[in-house]
């Protein structure tokens, strides 16, 4: 599998900001991860005294 | 454990202050409280293992240089790995710093591991961008033209010349990978010292001993 990088660019354009899909899809990952963590529930770990 | 007996040598000094500082069940600790049972508080060593991929990919590409990253298809899974590893690294690392910014982490005499962190990703944002310049390929050289002018016009460029290959190769592979490996340790040690930061309700003078326990 391989994808054809010998093409411009997608960019998101909006009044001074300007900004590659790529970069978006990157920055959304991580605020989606950074929400997930918040929510969550995290595993129980071995019970102690 | 030592107590500290004021030994008159520097080597004693140093190992009653390291000891007094980082006691061992401190410094390599089976327990954390409660509050630390969260998956926010995983980005962080999600970073440092992200780091050592980073490192060990790194290696592999200076041990068998640029004609085989380029042409052999281990050595593009190897330089895609290095990519890849900096790209998780960096995402880690900014997602832990969004949520220590939240917690306010600096509270507690930890000043200095929010400094350490702050230094550990400006280094590695100049790690990252001369890796950029030592692709050898056309990108490296399309970037290194493009960010000659921005460097000149504040005036380093005499002193850190972005076109120049040799230059920008040690920083890469030798400078930059040296001062965050030591500013993560020290990041570290820091943690270790002070513990992790508690949630803002919670003060553990109010808090029952029970509670208090561990994970």
């Amino acid at each position: 599998m391989s994808v054809n990088l010998n093409s411009p660019g997608h960019y998101l354009h909006w009044w001074v900001v300007q900004i590659s899909v790529a970069n978006a899809v990157v920055i959304a990952v991580m605020l989606t991860l950074f929400v997930l963590a918040l929510v969550l529930p995290f595993p129980k770990g071995r019970s102690h005294r | 454990m030592t107590t500290a007996t004021h030994a008159p040598t520097w080597t004693g000094r140093l190992r009653d202050r390291a000891t007094k500082s980082f006691p061992p069940d401190q410094l390599l600790p089976d327990k954390q409280p409660i509050y630390v049972a969260s998956w926010i508080y995983v980005f962080g060593v999600a970073t440092i293992a992200a780091l050592l991929v980073v490192l060990a990919s790194g290696t592999l590409l200076a041990i068998q240089g640029p004609q085989w990253w380029h042409r052999s298809s281990t050595g593009h899974y190897v330089n895609s790995l290095h990519l890849w590893s900096v790209e998780l690294f960096m995402a880690f690392m900014v997602i832990h710093l969004w949520g220590k910014f939240w917690m306010a982490a600096w509270r507690g005499k930890r000043a200095m591991t929010w400094v350490t962190g702050t230094l550990c990703f400006l280094g590695s944002i100049g790690a990252a961008f001369t890796g950029y310049l030592v692709q050898s390929n056309f990108d490296s050289q399309f970037i290194s033209t493009e960010a000659k002018d921005g460097l000149n016009s504040f005036g380093i460029g005499s002193r850190f010349n972005v076109m120049d290959f040799g230059q920008m190769l040690m920083w890469h592979i030798f400078l930059l990978p040296l001062v965050v490996g030591l500013i993560v340790v020290i990041h570290v040690l820091q943690v270790r010292r002070r513990g992790v930061v508690p949630p803002f309700e919670i003060h553990p003078v109010d808090l029952p001993i029970d509670d208090e326990a561990r994970v």
